[in-house]
Parts: C-alpha cells; structure tokens; sequence
C-alpha cells in the first residue's frame, strides 16, 4: 500500500493504536475498499453503464417527447425509421419512449425490493443468529419453509390474490425475496455475538436491541451490501417475470416485462423491434448489476484479508 | 453418518409441515369467501354447496381443527379439486408432471453435457480467448430472462429459419417423443439458462481441484496431463455439481414455469400459470406443495450426495 493516496475527506480515520504499523496510514474501510473497485475494469463498466440507463430511463423522457397514455392505433406497428428510432408497438406507442416509461418502472420497483428485503432480511437474520437457540431454531426453519417454495410460485399466488398497485408490488416482491439474505447475516451474527466488543457491551449493561442495530448490523455491512447488490438484479428479473406473465405492473402502466408480454404476440410477425429492445435492456441492467457486485465482493474480501 | 441421516430428514419433514402450514394461510388468506372461492363464482346460487364444502373441509370449526382436516387430504393425496377444469388436482398433477419432468430432465441433460467441458475447458485454458468468451457468454445468459431467450429462439428459428415449431408438443408424454422436432426449443431455452449457471460453477470447481496435492502426485507417477484431468481432476471437480443439482430444482421448476408458458407446453408450469390467471386456487396451492416437497427432497439428496461422494467430508 502506498501512503501517497490521501484518505477521503470524512473518512472514519480511527486513532492509531501505538505500535500500529508505522507507514500506512489506518483508513476506513470504504476508502480501501473503493480503491480495489477503482482498479477492477468491469465494475467500472457495469457502474458507467447503469448510469448511463437511469439516465436514459430519468431524464431521456424530458428530451425525448412521446405519448405513452393516447393509443394511435394509426400507428400500430411500425418499423423502426424517421419519427420512430425504435418504431411502434400494437398500440402505436413510440418504443424508444416506451422503454424509457417502462425502465423508470422496472427499476423503481428492482431498487426499492432490493432495499426493502436487505432490510428485512438483515433485521430477522441479526435477531435469529444473536439470540441463538430456540428463537433461531424456530426464525430459520421458517426461512427454510419459505425457500422450499420457488419465489417466482410464491409470488405469482400471492399477485393473483391481490393485484397490486407499483407500491404494493415492492412490498410483495420484497416479502418473497429477504431470505437469502436473512441467512447469510444469520451466519455473520452467529460469529460476532460471541466478539469481546459485543460481550463487553452487554457487561455495560447495553440491551439486545443495541447489539442488534448497532453492533451486529453494522459489523456485518460487508455481506448486506454485496448481498443487496445482487438482490437489486433478482428482484428486476423478477418484476419483469411478473409482468411477462401478465401478473405484475397492470396497463396502462407498463415495464420491461410487459413490453416483451405484448411484444411476444407480434414475434410471428416478424415485428422484431417489439422484443429485442426490452429483452437486450433488462439483459444490460443485470449484467452491470452483478458486474458491480461481484467487484463490491472483491472490495470488502479485501479488506478482510488486509485487516 | 446413520445419525446425520436421521436428523437431516427430521428436519427435511419439519420443513414439509411449515410449508403446509404457510400454503394453509395462503389458503385462508383468499379473499372473500373460501367456498366461493374454491367452488367458483356459481356457488352464490346455491348456498347449500358452500355448506356442504365448509362441512366437508371443516371451515366452520376453529381454525386448528380446519388445519388437521385440510392437513388429513392433503396426506391421503386429496390436493384439492379445479373449479375452471372441473377435475381433481391430483389427477391434473398426474397428466402434467409427467410433462415437465420430459421438459426439465431432457433440459438438465443437456445443459450437463455441454456444461462440464465447457467449465472444464475454461479452467484450462484460464484467463485465455476461450475462457473470456465464455465467461461472456455465460454472464449474458445468466442476465437474459428465460421469456426473452425462448422468444428470441422462436424469432430466429421458427419465424425467420421455419427449421423448428413455435409451439411445444401438445397431449401427453407419448407426444413429446413423437413431436421431439417441437420439443427442442423449449428443452434448449431452459438448458441454455442452466449451462449459464453450472458451467461457471463447472470452471471454479475445476480452478480449485487442479492445484491439490493428488494432482501434482499423479503427475510425478508418470500419469499424462490428458488422464489427470479426465479422470483425476474432472471427478472430483463434478462433486460440486451433483450438490448443486439438488439444490438448483426451485431455480429449474421456476424456469420451466416461464418456458413452458412462452411454448404453450402443457406441463405444471404452464398450467399454474393459467390457474394464476384464472384464480383458480386450489391447483396452485396444491402445485405448491409438491414443487416444495421436491425442493426438500432435491436439498436433501445434495447432502447425502455430498457426504457419499466425498470420503473426506464426515458427518457426525
């Protein structure tokens, strides 16, 4: 390591133990860690490409103007040429213009499931594996009862029995998706429990609910991260998944998926540009997702290995 | 290893109760009435069907003695009866599985078959052309839905090429040999998701094996490099892959559920999909069970797989 990189400014810079190693200067994890990610070529890539994605999704609708809520059915169909980069689909809506509506969509509803079931995932995790025993016991069999039943199954019962607003969509794709998650910091919580610091501020008098927030939770942000990471792809992949199938974002809204839904009908057709537009986004989205968790894994088992 | 077993499968049927138990409130969770739920929207006519079907299944009694009812058919294989198909889930579940078992086991081969030497290969040849195309690849169809692979196959090979059907084997399973032409792009839609995923663990497992000691061992007996990897390398490399095979079942009836619906191919997936549609609960809580059960069973054989390939690994 180099002592010429400076730290960040607002890094946790904590206080060098005496007779700490003289010539690295101790820095804060995040700092190490987003130098291993600096140096990884494709985490660069995959984050540069997901920009460039939400940016198309976000701000492309202000430049580019289309009608995505008057079908023109005058239009239905046509090829990609002038007026229409990407052409039309059955409805005569602008493809381009859809693509970017329906983004907004996908990845709204990836980004908050994803944080939505770290957070749950992580909490019922940290509560199993600090209190151990029977509450473990009993928290995790219930993990393992719900992971015998595919997501995808699961989540297909649960639409069909309420169809649900974008809102409720989250919450449902989130509730099907925290157990992995719950496991592996059920994993990390069982090793930091019995930690010096944990158990001296129990002596302290520190209650569970510290432990939990502010000891295991914390110590774990590694694993949570990487692991959150690769949810935001699942959850995507299964947003889309729900709407191919006609059970997720209901019309006049659309998304990804459900641009593919309509887009199959006219595959006989030969209508190509009414899947491969879609089909290649969602594929672009998700491979920069895990090109970006995969390096965020390198990163902190970096750090790790420095410690 | 006897005790391991016994606790592992203990613990495999504590698994299969919760499951029933969360597949129950899943049931009761229905909105609206259960009876008219379960015996479709005609039943409001007639009050005295909703009485006979709460009597029979038990739902005018306290919640606990319903569970144990509903529990008691579901073990005797009452799965439940289809009010859109007017017929009993298991014998639904009888036409059908067979199907998607044709479409997954056929799939599972495949993706095997061309998986192992891949992975193999581009442990090999590490950080090489070969290894970086794959590698490529495999992130590509790792990222790639099933429902865009399988509509892109179509596009390419039914509409464009007319080599292959859109449309999978309709009927039953005798069709699926008969009409193999139109079983294939179904069968490599599912296979070419899972080479994705076994190939990369395929090239890890390999990664791992040909630094141990045997290999370097066998090498200085004289064996060939061909015959230390074919025999020595690539045998303990499939350890892994026989694990992962069990645990990959959730993953593969998921994938077969979206295949099937893209190719209209009459297996379970497909069916639960109409159901979904349909709102015909009683299939789809009753598919659930059984694809939970196989998913049970499926991490249950990768563990005993596990210990009976591996010597080293012991359980107590």
């Amino acid at each position: 390591m180099t002592a010429t990189s400076p730290a960040a400014p607002g890094a946790p810079a904590p206080a060098a133990a005496p007779g700490a190693l003289p010539a690295s200067k101790p820095r804060g994890m995040f700092v190490r860690g987003l130098e291993v990610f600096l140096e990884n070529k494709l985490a660069i890539a995959g984050t540069v490409l997901l920009v460039l994605i939400f940016a198309f999704c976000f701000i492309g609708p202000l430049v580019y103007h289309t009608d995505q809520i008057h079908v023109n059915l005058a239009n239905e169909n046509l090829a990609p040429g002038p007026g229409h980069p990407l052409g039309t689909d059955q409805n005569g809506y602008d493809i381009l213009g859809r693509l970017m509506v329906g983004g907004q969509v996908s990845l709204e509803v990836g980004l908050a499931a994803a944080v939505l079931a770290t957070v749950v995932g992580t909490l019922w995790g940290a509560v199993a594996g600090y209190f151990g025993g029977a509450v473990d016991a009993v928290m995790m069999r219930l993990v393992d009862a719900l992971l015998a039943i595919p997501t995808l199954f699961l989540a297909l019962v649960v639409v069909s029995m309420f169809p649900p607003t974008q809102t409720e969509l989250i919450i449902v794709i989130a509730l099907t998706s925290w157990l992995t998650t719950s496991r592996l910091i059920r994993g990390e919580a069982l090793s930091l429990r019995v930690r010096d610091y944990v158990q001296a501020m129990r002596v302290m008098g520190g209650g569970s609910a510290r432990a939990v927030f502010r000891h295991i939770a914390p110590n774990s942000i590694g694993t949570i991260i990487v692991n959150a990471t690769f949810q935001v792809a699942d959850a995507i992949l299964l947003v889309v998944a729900l709407s191919y199938l006609g059970l997720g974002i209901r019309p006049p809204q659309t998304d990804w998926g459900g641009m593919l839904n309509a887009g199959i009908n006219s595959v006989y057709d030969g209508y190509w540009w009414q899947i491969f537009p879609a089909g290649i986004a969602i594929i672009l989205v998700v491979v920069a997702i895990n090109f970006i968790g995969d390096a965020m894994r390198d990163s902190f088992e970096v750090r790790l290995q420095q410690r | 290893m006897i005790g391991f077993l016994i606790r592992r499968i203990l613990q495999a049927a504590i698994v299969v109760l919760l499951v029933t138990v969360i597949v129950f409130i899943l049931l009761r969770a229905i909105p609206g009435n259960v009876a008219i739920a379960i015996l479709g929207p005609s039943a409001y006519r007639n009050p005295a069907t909703v009485a006979q079907f709460n009597a029979e299944y038990g739902f005018d009694k306290p919640w606990f003695d319903q569970y144990l009812l509903w529990l008691g058919h579901l073990l005797q294989g009452n799965l439940g009866f289809s009010w859109t198909l007017d017929q009993s889930v298991a014998s639904l579940l009888g036409e059908r599985l067979p199907k998607t078992i044709i479409l997954v086991g056929f799939a599972t081969i495949l993706a095997l078959i061309v998986a192992v030497p891949i992975g193999l290969w581009q442990a090999v040849r590490r950080n090489r052309a070969v290894d970086y195309t794959f590698t490529g690849l495999s992130f590509l169809f790792y990222a790639a839905p099933t429902f865009f692979v399988g509509t892109v196959l179509i596009y390419v090979f039914s509409v464009k090429l007319h080599w292959l059907g859109a449309e999978g084997p309709q009927g039953g399973v005798v069709n699926d040999l008969t009409d193999w032409r139109d079983l294939l792009l179904p069968v490599i839609t599912l296979a070419l998701v899972t080479i994705a995923l076994f190939s990369r663990y395929m090239r890890s497992s390999v990664l791992d094996n040909i630094t141990e000691d045997y290999v370097r061992t066998a090498r200085a007996k004289g064996a060939s490099g061909r015959r230390v990897l074919w025999r020595h390398v690539m045998r303990n490399s499939l350890i892994p892959i026989a694990t992962l095979l069990g645990l990959s079942i959730p993953g593969i009836f998921a994938g077969a559920l979206i295949t099937e619906s893209v190719f209209n191919y009459p297996g379970m997936g497909y069916l639960f999909y109409q159901s979904a549609q349909k709102q015909d609960y009683p299939v789809m809580l009753g598919f659930i069970v059984v694809v939970a059960i196989a998913t049970v069973v499926g991490s249950l054989l990768a563990d005993i797989a596990y210990a009976v390939l591996d010597p080293r690994v012991r359980y107590v």
